[in-house]
């Protein structure tokens, strides 16, 4: 597949690019004297698929980037995620505004590789989806406030775009846009080293956006749970578990979505992540399941 | 038993979304743990708390973020303060006496990034003297609650 070389070169350089460009904002920023990186090591999570500071599956209500109370946060991510018959991968970047309002942006690309094939759409069909997501806390901190029960929570949503409508429609499906709506509840228990997020997502979308929103017959919000507990092993590492539980409105069978991850960052200004993700049933294809693998650079 | 498992941690996880409970009132010079028997040796016990201030002492000055509000202070005070505190908080043979923690910080204009920073360069000390991070993490979810007694800014 030669003519994909280049455009894949060209991602790679402009990821660089967008690495390098943070990294060179996180310390202009602290030249001008306007302080960055003062939340604590991993505390502002990793990245979700959909581009929000969180787990890797759910978005946590924890604020992007490491910018605490009166300084600024960002980073910028790339995830692939490779099951058995897909493949996903996503980049994106965060902004984190004095550790209260998050701004996101993430493209992900489905790639349906021999299934494409399958089912007549060609080998290596790929959706595309643009998710613009915005995060705000509302109370409590889920770091210090350690003698409360009171988690930190936060509402945002993600506001989703798919490219393949004309297909999307011919399968009977009602909307190549949509949003979600979700309520976070971030809760870090450090005597016991342990780190808990609940949230309830508000959504209409088949597996997660990359097959539209909502069909001809089912095309109301529905409440989905989430969940994530990790693990602190060392301020640096933590490892844990994940749960997002999704909707079921197409003809095509859609199953939760589970993984159990690693996270490392070896500094703040990068972190690497790696899941085993159990995605169950996609489309005709069961048991997709597979490696996760995500690096975030910023400040 | 894998999704059993996973429905019961999302619902645990928005149990304390929903659960608005208040703060405690807790006396801010830190509560004693005294349900963890083998704490205070973890530390050091009152030898190691010594060596451990040292080296945060040390950090502290290092460090710009908090350097200002230590350089011109009585810096062997504060280590001895900080070691009874410490001493006292992971139920060692030690009595803390000294100041309050609200008036004695009140005037110093901390920020949130300035305790942040402080923790961290006390996580420092700590790696440096072999404390286990668990151990850290007891003391530090005694001491985290204090930032709305010292961070004014």
């Amino acid at each position: 597949m030669k003519p994909n070389v280049q455009p894949r070169r060209l991602r790679t350089l402009l990821a660089g690019g967008i690495a390098g460009s943070l990294l060179m904002a996180g310390s202009a920023f602290a030249d001008s004297g306007l302080s960055t990186s003062g939340k604590l090591l991993l505390t502002g999570g990793v990245t979700n698929i959909e581009g929000s500071a969180g787990g890797g599956l759910t978005p946590w209500a924890v604020i992007g980037g490491y910018g605490t109370e009166g300084q600024v946060g960002g980073n910028a991510f790339y995830t692939n995620v490779h099951a058995t018959d897909y493949t996903l991968r996503t980049g994106g970047a965060l902004v984190g505004l004095f550790d209260r309002v998050e701004l996101s942006f993430a493209q992900q690309k489905f790639d349906t590789r021999d299934v494409g094939t399958a089912l007549g759409l060609g080998q290596g069909f790929t959706f595309t989806q643009k998710v613009y997501g915005a995060k705000v806390k509302l109370l409590g901190d889920a770091v210090l406030e350690q003698d409360s029960a009171l988690p930190q929570i936060a509402i945002g949503f993600q506001q989703k775009e798919n490219d393949r409508g004309a297909l999307l429609n011919a399968l009977g499906i009602k909307h190549d846009k949509g949003t979600d709506y979700y309520v976070s509840a971030t809760k870090l228990f450090l005597g016991q080293s342990i780190l808990l997020n609940g949230t309830v997502r508000f959504t209409k979308a088949n597996q997660t956006g990359i097959l539209g929103f909502g069909t001809a017959t089912k095309d109301k919000y529905q409440a989905m749970a989430e969940g994530s507990i990790a693990w602190l092993l060392r301020k640096d590492l933590a490892i844990g578990a994940e749960f997002r539980q999704k909707p079921n409105n197409f003809a095509f069978k859609e199953d939760n979505w589970y993984d159990v991850f690693i996270a490392y960052a070896p500094t703040k200004n990068v972190s690497v992540t790696l899941a085993y993700v159990d995605l169950g049933n996609i489309v005709i294809k069961d048991k997709q399941r597979g490696a996760y693998l995500s690096l975030q650079v910023g400040f | 038993m894998l999704r059993k498992l996973s429905f019961v941690l999302a619902a645990c996880g928005i149990a304390i979304g929903g659960a608005a409970i208040t703060a405690n009132a807790v006396a801010q010079e830190g509560t004693r743990i005294s349900d963890e028997p083998a704490l205070f040796q973890a530390f050091g016990e009152k030898a190691g708390l010594a060596r451990i201030m040292d080296d945060f002492m040390v950090n502290l000055l290092a460090d710009p973020r908090t350097r200002t509000f230590f350089e011109k202070a009585d810096q062997k005070r504060i280590k001895e303060q900080l070691v009874d505190q410490f001493c006292y908080i992971l139920n060692g043979p030690c009595e803390y006496k000294g100041a309050k923690m609200k008036p004695m910080h009140s005037e110093l204009g901390i920020t949130r990034e300035n305790f942040n920073a402080l923790v961290e360069q006390l996580q420092f000390a700590m790696d440096k003297n072999n404390v286990p991070f668990r151990a850290q993490n007891k003391l530090l979810a005694v001491l985290a609650p204090m930032h709305r007694d010292i961070v004014t800014k």
